[in-house]
């Protein structure tokens, strides 16, 4: 129980995930509905929340481990306070998604799949948030913007950097 | 019900949250309150209306006028001129792209004019959280008919006489795989909804499930009357927050209404439904995968037969269909398998939903009969290509399909037609694009796609699409040789004949229908070293004209690479070996003397 290893996670947050743990316990098909919750309770899957995942619902590490890292959703890695996702779906593509990738790592200066050194931001491409009417479009946790250019990107940005000021 | 003298439909879908129509909402609360017509007019929250480029959308009945992008701001004056003198407020207007000219009346204006609902007969006019709403359009009707006059046997009759075919992408007839899935052997079965909506470009589902939630409980409870099973699943990606968010709230009303649980309508039925949220895998979409995914497992397709109507999740029976194909459900028991059939084309009875995205003016979801043509959908519902551009290309069928060509735009669009142009229906993700859209780059842009989303298990996929890419990352890049065409298409006969799924086996589809509707453009990359579209990077070249440039030394000051040079007031060059194609030259040129060749 009180093998926190490296991170500061609190008793709160462990006693959240065993409650998720009971509730589909025995559940056949727990696995994926439990990482989602244990990744909303912590906001990325260590080791220490897979092995126990895997012990409270009686599967292989082996296999939380297959399915943590099958499913792009799942993230071994912290993330940022706010993760941006840049569509590169279809829609977005013809309508020049790759310039505002391009323009939120100039101004972020990371590259996708990086978080920045004040752990602010990270930065994701995703496929399509259906949204394809407003294209390019990004997302900002559950916030979407639509019919960016490059030269809006700062402005979006703004939102979250003052909230967090 | 209560009776009002008006209603206003706030559009309250995905694209409209993101232009802020929430704040457009709760002014129209407070405007109606502080004007007291609260008795007399009643506003709506509504899924998508469809034309998500214009949002915030508003739609004001009993007359049925059409405001686009309405602001909090414009709120009062359309209480005030609208709601109470009935006069118009003619700036927030529909325009016509083209040909120009307002017009108020949702119904009169080209993209809705031309559209037959039935799939969307609700998304757009009801509140999706209020489960009256869609009971005050007929909704569970459909329910309390089958269970209480139809055997199972007579509800998939009604569906096999339909001619309804699966709107997930593959188009088998769906009555004939209720059939399958009644008449396995099992106790147990289940019903599944794939709400996995993968295409990336497609929001068709999406809209569904946030518009019109209902539409698809009552059909799957249907479906669990038909083959025999009490628990019905409905696979959403991640993707979607909002879409799992209305189905909860729907799910729970259904329930609370009797709709959903034990005893469904006081009749022997009983069936419920769970939602399960996907992780983030394309690949998911598939069937085999998707029910892989349901059982908590890495999603990996594994091969047909046997097929989910025999074995499917936790190796029982399974019914498995697209979202759409069950929104038409409830529409047909109702209204009978003659009346679908009457639309749409011999094979392909029915219509079908698209989502018009890419280089075409009016965006957003349309659905229309089978058997338009794509220049209707095009020209007419979409307005035509933005800035007076050329047309090029239509995608259909997403990275399993293909593109169409102006040859093919007086087609009458169904299955059949779509894979005989090459393309296929896929599950009705329609991108437009035009001349400034490069269709190697587009092949190549499909290609990374699916190699990304691979799920490994198979050489043929892995490998294969991996060789494919490879091949045409160099061609993007002017390393391209003549024999490199007949590469490609030998790579993806191989897969497309070896793949283990859909996914794999589709995979190349893009490539060889772009080769060939486009051969003369791999050419150009490949031969003359020039992307005609001027898209890909590495091929163009900035140049500056030695009649337009006056010599002023701007641009060879600003170049980070000092790869300009010239003597003052005489043309410019610049050095293309040293010149890393950063653009800065062409903003900084007072006189606009330098262009990409
Ligand atoms: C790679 C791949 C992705 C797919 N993605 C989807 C999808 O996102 N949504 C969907 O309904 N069907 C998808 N399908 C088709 C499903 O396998 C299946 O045919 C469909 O859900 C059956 O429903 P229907 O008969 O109602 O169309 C996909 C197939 C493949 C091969
Ligand atoms: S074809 Fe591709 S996605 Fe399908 S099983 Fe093979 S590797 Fe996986
Ligand atoms: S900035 Fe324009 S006009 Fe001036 S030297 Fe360069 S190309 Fe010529
Ligand atoms: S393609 Fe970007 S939102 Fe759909
Ligand atoms: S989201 Fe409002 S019209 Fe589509």
């Amino acid at each position: 129980m009180t093998e926190t290893c490296c991170r500061s996670f609190s008793e709160e947050q462990y006693r959240d995930l065993d409650k998720v743990i009971a509730q589909y316990q025995g559940k056949p098909g727990g696995l994926i509905p439990v990482l989602h919750q244990a990744q909303l309770i912590f906001g990325y899957l260590p080791k220490e929340i897979q092995i126990r995942v895997a012990e409270g619902l009686n599967v292989p590490l082996s296999e939380v481990y297959g399915v943590v890292t099958f499913y792009s959703f799942f993230s071994q890695q912290p993330r940022g306070k706010h993760t941006i996702g840049v569509c590169l779906g279809t829609a977005c593509y013809v309508k020049g998604a790759a310039d505002i990738v391009e323009a939120l790592e100039e101004e972020l200066e990371i590259k996708v799949g990086e978080t920045t050194a004040n752990g602010d931001f990270t930065l994701m491409v995703t496929r399509c948030v259906g949204a394809c009417g407003l294209a390019p479009v990004l997302t900002v946790g559950e916030d979407v913007y639509g019919r960016l250019t490059a030269d809006k990107i700062p402005e979006v940005l703004k939102h979250y950097q003052k909230t967090e000021a | 019900m209560k009776l009002y003298r008006a209603h206003v439909l706030v559009c309250g879908g995905a694209g409209c949250l993101s232009t802020g129509c929430k704040a457009v909402l709760d002014r129209f609360t407070d405007e109606i309150k502080a004007h007291n017509l609260e008795e007399e007019v009643h506003v709506v929250e509504t899924g998508c209306i469809g034309t998500c480029d214009l949002g915030p959308v508003i739609v004001i009945y009993p007359e049925g006028i059409f405001y686009k992008e309405v602001t909090p701001d414009d709120v009062k004056e359309i209480v005030e001129e609208h709601l109470l003198k009935g006069r118009l407020v003619t700036r927030l207007l529909y325009e016509r792209p083209v040909s120009g000219g307002q017009i108020p009346f949702y119904n009169e204006i080209d993209f809705f004019r031309k559209q037959k609902r039935i799939a969307l007969r609700n998304v757009g006019m009801i509140n999706p959280e209020v489960i009256e709403e869609y009971i005050a359009r007929d909704g569970y009707i459909a329910l309390g008919k089958v269970l209480t006059q139809y055997t199972p046997e007579q509800v998939i009759q009604v569906i096999k006489d339909s001619g309804l075919r699966g709107r997930g992408g593959a188009g088998f007839p769906t009555g004939l795989k209720w059939e399958f899935t009644m008449k396995a052997p099992g106790e147990e079965k289940y019903v599944v909804c794939n709400a996995d909506e993968g295409d990336p470009g497609a929001f068709m589902d999406r809209s569904v499930l946030e518009g019109d939630p209902h539409s698809v409980i009552e059909a799957m409870a249907i479906a669990g009357y038909a083959v025999g099973a009490s628990q019905g699943y409905v696979y959403v990606r991640a993707e979607y927050p909002l879409a799992v968010q209305r189905l909860e709230n729907a799910i729970e009303k259904a329930r609370a209404f009797g709709m959903l649980g034990k005893n469904i309508l006081g009749t022997a039925f009983s069936f419920d439904l769970e939602i399960r949220v996907g992780a983030g895998a394309f690949v998911c979409g598939e069937e085999t995968a998707l029910l892989a995914s349901l059982e908590g497992k890495r999603g990996e397709p594994r091969p047909k037969p046997p097929f989910p109507a025999s074995q499917g999740l936790w190796g029982k029976p399974t019914l498995i269909n697209n979202v759409e194909t069950f929104a038409n459900i409830p529409a047909i028991i109702n209204q009978g398998a003659d009346w679908f059939r009457q639309i749409g084309t011999k094979n392909s009875p029915g219509t079908k939903v698209f989502a018009l995205a890419g280089k075409v003016n009016n965006t957003g979801l349309v659905e229309v009969p089978m058997g338009v043509t794509l220049r209707e959908i095009i020209f007419e519902l979409g307005g035509g290509i933005p800035n007076h551009k050329r047309f090029k290309a239509a995608q259909t069928g997403g990275p399993s399909g293909g593109c169409l060509t102006e040859k093919d735009l007086d087609q009458p669009i169904d299955y059949e037609s779509l894979v005989a142009a090459g393309s296929m229906m896929g599950s009705g993700g329609l991108i437009v694009m035009d001349e400034d859209n490069c269709m190697v780059d587009v092949a190549r842009f499909f290609l990374e796609f699916t190699q990304d989303e691979s799920c490994g298990k198979c050489t043929p996929c892995r490998i294969g699409t991996k060789r494919m890419l490879e091949i045409l990352i160099r061609i993007t890049q002017g390393k391209g040789e003549e024999k490199d065409l007949e590469l490609l298409e030998e790579l993806a006969q191989t897969i497309k004949n070896t793949a283990l799924c859909g996914l794999g086996q589709s995979a190349p589809n893009p490539v060889l229908s772009t080769i060939q509707n486009f051969r003369d453009e791999y050419l150009a990359h490949i031969r003359d070293k020039k992307c005609p579209a001027k898209v890909c990077r590495a091929l163009l070249q900035y140049t500056i004209s030695s009649e337009l440039c006056r010599g002023c030394g701007i641009c060879a000051r600003e170049c980070p690479e000092k790869a300009i040079s010239g003597e003052p007031k005489e043309p410019y060059f610049i050095n293309q070996e040293a010149c890393i194609k950063c653009g800065v030259c062409i903003e900084k040129c007072p006189f606009d003397a330098i262009s990409l060749i």
